[in-house]
């Protein structure tokens, strides 16, 4: 496919997200809310198809921003989902782990420094933080004093 | 002086530990066995147990998880014992200072539970290979 | 009916880390074989997103310079590409070939580091020795370009920080002529040995299709079939100009993964002349006085793999958002794909075939129930070489000798 036909193919999933930007030409970022975010994942991972690099959790003040960074190598175009968890006392989202296996450490890291619950991960266990690092303690939160 | 000391100065055998290192460090301690620096002419040999090792090479910024795990080590290592603290990190948590994960440095985690160990420091991002075999020649000939 | 004990196996990574406890990887085996593995990140975790906040953009590359040794080229490379990304900023040409000469030299130095470390975990010492003295020239250029081994700290926002001298360009180029010549013999040596052949074909089998799922990068990827590379794919610093060839293998297992690097190194050695030719003239850099708020994504091929950055600013000084993955952070769990249902001895291989820069991923600690200890990094390392050793009995040769180097 080259970069207009993936646009195309993009705007496929139009109605599950809030908006599409382009930032650059090979930038695209994509916005829905949590509660798509799964069925945006598995279209953009296994019917576009893209590869998944990473995902980044971001504390914004007033939600959660869970990014889902993705390459589409043909064209060297970064596809980004963002999502926005609105619920800032028990954040959580689904996660794409049983599916994109790729995925199961960075949900666990995330879920570490940020404390978001990712629904239905397999393995949903501390993985960067010492065995003895409090709980509740999420060191990328805002209000937590470096 | 005892002769424990003199056969440490004369040939001793050093442990690597890595305590949360970028890994600069420890390759340069590693290049310290190969040809061109070649340290096994000077009887420095690197072993795979504390219990052999008369020296600790310490390398990294030591993490909140590896503290509990270098202090085994030293209280394996029979004494009389040297730490070197291999590198910034080591020296002085480097460009690491201040971060949350991070409860070194190594003298003062060391230090803990011997407040009498011996330590040496050997700065550098990452110090020579020359700079390391220079360190710890120094450090013996103070003993 | 069979009884099958399941008895818990410890990997350690490659340097002589803490041995006497449980740490780094699990394996739970049967037998001789690996049913399962688990790990448990922490021993390396520094908290670098974290620190990024609190440091000034241009403070930004000295810090994840740092977060491994041997990608300390590409790290701040992407880092730097990402905030140039979000604040519109073009380095000028000099610059990108700059980049692109420092970044090559890095990998060819960090694959004949893997190189000596693959033989010496299956017992092929000589090769270890040769090659660690064979990088030192590498590592003595870049100390004079830049003026360190390891972490050159060379690249800012807007350019780079040092410049290439004109007078070192004859220099760079004898050295690269010796170090083809000796990388010419070594993989001629090991594509001609039988013994190579029968301990590394098949081993540690990575499939395309595991390949995507754990969306791996680098060599690992491209030897499995997967041609990705972020230098042709998203061309960044000077590699849209250079003619040079992505190498893939299609088979997926060590020796696959070993022939990809040997034969990157000779195209690294081709960009880098190639480079030195056409390096433009002009400045090294421009000055950048102000971030605007936005976002970038910023990423290059480091010799593992695709390292990634994201960058978010608001307008001040620092990043507001700092993201960082480096290639091991997806190589490293293919390891599990790659090594259930393999033997014992071959573990160590396998997982020093994904290349993986632990400091790059965090340290690999195991999480257990156990309290008992079967096998440590030393016996494992030991099963390796036995291994070797019996091929060799079979083969009636003693392999790669000295003087085939």
């Amino acid at each position: 496919m080259n970069q207009e036909e993936l646009n195309n193919k993009l705007a496929e999933i139009k109605d599950k997200l809030i908006d599409i930007e382009q930032k650059a030409n090979n930038r695209i970022y994509l916005l829905c809310e949590a509660e798509n975010s799964y069925a945006v994942n598995k279209f953009l991972f296994e019917d576009v198809p893209l590869r998944f690099v990473i995902t980044t959790g971001i504390d914004s003040d007033d939600c959660f921003e869970i990014l889902y960074h993705y390459a589409y190598d043909q064209t060297g175009c970064m596809v980004t989902l963002k999502a926005f968890i609105r619920d800032r006392e028990k954040p959580a989202i689904e996660s794409i782990t049983p599916f994109l296996p790729a995925a199961e450490w960075i949900e666990r890291e995330i879920h570490d420094t940020l404390g978001i619950d990712f629904k239905n991960h397999p393995n949903l266990r501390r993985l960067i933080l010492a065995d003895d690092w409090p709980e509740g303690v999420y060191p990328l939160r805002k209000e937590v004093k470096r | 002086m005892s002769w424990k000391i003199w056969s440490l100065k004369k040939s001793p055998w050093v442990f690597h530990v890595n305590t949360g290192a970028c890994n600069n460090c420890d390759i340069e301690i590693v290049n310290l066995l190969t040809p061109k620096f070649d340290v096994e002419r000077f009887g420095i040999k690197l072993v795979g147990s504390p219990r052999h090792a008369d020296a600790l090479l310490v390398t990294g910024v030591v993490t909140r998880q590896a503290a509990p795990r270098l202090q085994e080590v030293y209280r394996q290592t029979p004494k009389p014992c040297v730490v070197f603290c291999i590198g910034a990190c080591a020296c002085h948590t480097g460009i690491f200072r201040g971060a949350y994960h991070v409860v070194g440095p190594v003298d003062k985690i060391i230090k803990e539970i011997d407040p009498n160990a011996i330590i040496a420091y050997v700065p550098g991002c990452p110090p020579k290979p020359e700079a390391v075999i220079s360190g710890v020649v120094k450090a013996l000939s103070t003993l | 009916m069979k009884q099958t004990v399941k008895k818990p196996v410890l990997a350690v990574g490659p340097f002589h880390p803490l041995q006497e406890e449980m740490e780094f990887y699990q394996l739970t085996v049967d037998g001789e074989k690996v049913t399962d593995i688990d790990v448990r990140l922490s021993y390396n975790h520094r908290g670098i997103e974290r620190i990024s906040e609190t440091l000034q953009f241009d403070q930004v590359p000295f810090l994840v310079s740092r977060i491994c040794g041997i990608c300390s080229a590409s790290h701040p490379l992407a880092y730097v590409q990402a905030v140039e990304e979000l604040a519109g900023v073009k380095p000028p040409e000099r610059a990108l070939y700059v980049r692109t000469i420092i970044n090559e030299l890095e990998r060819i130095h960090s694959h004949i580091l893997w190189v000596g470390l693959a033989g010496h975990f299956i017992g092929y010492d000589t090769v270890f020795m040769w090659a660690w003295k064979y990088r030192e020239p590498v590592l003595d250029l870049l100390e004079e370009i830049t003026g360190n081994r390891n972490n050159y700290g060379n690249v800012k926002v807007g350019g780079c920080r040092e410049d290439i001298p004109d007078e070192l360009k004859p220099k760079i180029l004898k050295e690269l002529d010796k170090i083809e010549k000796k990388m010419e013999m070594l993989t001629k040596a090991v594509l001609d040995d039988p013994i190579l052949h029968a301990r590394l074909k098949g081993v540690g089998i990575l499939s395309k299709e595991n390949a995507i799922k754990y969306a791996v990068v680098g060599p690992t990827a491209r030897g499995s079939g997967v041609a990705i590379d972020v230098r042709r794919d998203d061309p960044y610093a000077a590699y849209g100009d250079l003619d040079w060839n992505v190498i893939t293998q299609s088979e997926g297992d060590v020796f696959a993964k070993a022939v990809v690097r040997l034969l990157e190194t000779f195209e690294s050695i081709k960009m880098v002349r190639q480079a030195l030719k056409k390096l433009p003239d002009g400045p090294v850099a421009i000055e950048v006085k102000e971030i605007p708020p936005g976002e970038g994504c910023g990423h290059a091929e480091a010799p593992r793999g695709e390292t990634f950055h994201y960058v978010r600013s608001d307008g001040g000084n620092r990043p507001v958002r700092h993201k960082v993955r480096a290639p091991s952070y997806v190589n490293v769990p293919s390891f599990r794909a790659s090594c259930i249902g393999g033997h014992i001895a071959d573990v160590t291989i396998t997982l020093a075939a994904v290349d993986p820069c632990y400091s790059c991923t965090e340290r690999l600690a195991v999480v257990d129930q156990y309290n008992s200890v079967t096998h440590n990094y030393e016996t494992l390392l030991q099963l390796s070489r036995e291994k070797t050793a019996q091929i060799k009995k079979d083969f009636g040769s003693s392999g790669l000798k000295m003087e085939d180097l």
